[in-house]
């Protein structure tokens, strides 16, 4: 099984080394490489510095027909950029976008991208923990159906 | 028609300017306070200073009955979600998207953005007008079905020299458009024998360019 990961926070580090130690190829992209630091030392996929919101560089750094494309960079709109990216030029089986602001997080699904909103989780995580009523908004939005471009739909008027 | 300019750069800035004096009803979304009050202080109480990105923020400034958004920040992904925004919660009828990176324009236009402009490209179309390539120039994309006019200018070697147009088996989805043949356009007829100097228009998809460039230019050599 094949992983990309776009961003090397804790997050995206902390993927990394499970799914490597699982036995994925795991490839992980940050623009910065003192974030590869998180990385720990028995990590044996590929860490690549370069702009996963990059169509050339995605595919110079091999990402083309991954399993799993995670985009867990600290921008939203990038995180937005970078999976359906690899949805649509890399052709991705499965993507999830980190998009912490809930609004976009559930528009996002609705265009078929599975979104993980940090807001939502944590807001649930502490209602939870103090035992009050829990909010209505998932913490990972899963789409109803395949992400499907708006092409599509202009092509078939046209 | 009501305009919805995001991005109060020096794109925004004057689009909005330019848009008002013609007398368009206009919204700049500029998300940083600082050049949103300067901006405000010029051209008047047009301006919201919100991150355009956010629905709600969109909303507010109107979204729901803007005729265009046009999507100017200085970062192709905020472009992008911009207009995806635009288009799928607020059902604009026409998107516009600054994009930087050429490579990008392929992608957007995939994901619906209506029009898309690459001020990249067009510097580089227009340098390579310049500049004799064994390549294909890239003239101008057009919006409708993902077609882009190109040049091909006919030069020693080209396979296409002494051909008529009509024996050329150009690939599906191309139409040759014209000739400039001495810097006077000659239409295209069946029996018009390219001959070298000439500079071929054609239309086409982006997946015939590897075809045209191969029948109107040849395998050239590299450099």
């Amino acid at each position: 099984m094949k992983a990309v990961i776009v961003g090397c926070g804790r997050v995206g580090a902390g993927i990394a080394d499970a799914l490597d130690r699982a036995g994925w190829q795991v490839l992980i992209l940050d623009q910065t490489s003192a974030a590869f630091d998180r990385l720990p030392s028995t990590f044996k996929g590929t860490a690549l510095r370069g702009d996963g919101t990059d169509e050339d560089t995605l595919r110079r750094a091999g990402a083309e027909g991954s399993d799993l494309f995670l985009a867990l960079t600290e921008g939203d709109n990038r995180n937005i950029m970078a999976a359906q990216l690899g949805i649509e030029a890399l052709g991705a089986a499965r993507t999830v976008a980190k998009i912490n602001d809930p609004v976009r997080a559930e528009a996002y699904a609705h265009l078929g991208i599975a979104t993980l909103c940090r807001t939502n989780l944590m807001t649930t995580a502490v209602l939870g923990f103090l035992g009050q009523a829990l909010p209505k908004q998932p913490g990972i939005y899963v789409p109803e159906r395949q992400h499907t471009h708006p092409a599509g739909t202009a092509a078939a008027e046209a | 028609m009501f305009v919805l300019v995001v991005g109060g750069g020096k794109v925004g800035y004057y689009l909005t300017k330019e848009l008002i004096q013609s007398g368009h009803e206009v919204v700049l979304m500029e998300k940083d306070r600082g050049r949103a009050d300067q901006i405000r202080d010029e051209i008047g109480s047009v301006v919201i200073s919100q991150d355009g990105c956010e629905g709600k923020y969109l909303h507010q400034a109107g979204a729901n009955r803007a005729d265009i958004v046009a999507a100017v920040t200085g970062d192709d992904e905020d472009n992008l979600v911009i207009c995806q925004m635009a288009k799928h919660h607020f059902d604009v009828p026409r998107t516009i998207a600054r994009v930087n990176n050429p490579k990008n324009e392929q992608l957007f236009r995939h994901l619906g953005v209506d029009e898309i402009i690459s001020p990249t490209r067009m510097i580089l179309g227009s340098i390579e007008q310049d500049i004799p390539v064994h390549e294909l120039l890239h003239l101008a994309a057009l919006g409708v079905g993902e077609l882009e006019i190109i040049e091909a200018h006919i030069q020693e070697g080209s396979p296409a020299i002494g051909r008529m147009a009509s024996s050329l088996t150009l690939p599906v989805g191309s139409s040759l458009f014209g000739v400039i043949r001495n810097g006077t356009p000659v239409r295209v007829g069946p029996d018009t024998v390219l001959t070298e100097g000439d500079k071929v228009i054609a239309i086409g998809h982006p997946d015939c360019e590897e075809d045209l460039r191969r029948q109107l230019i040849g395998d050239l050599a590299e450099g």
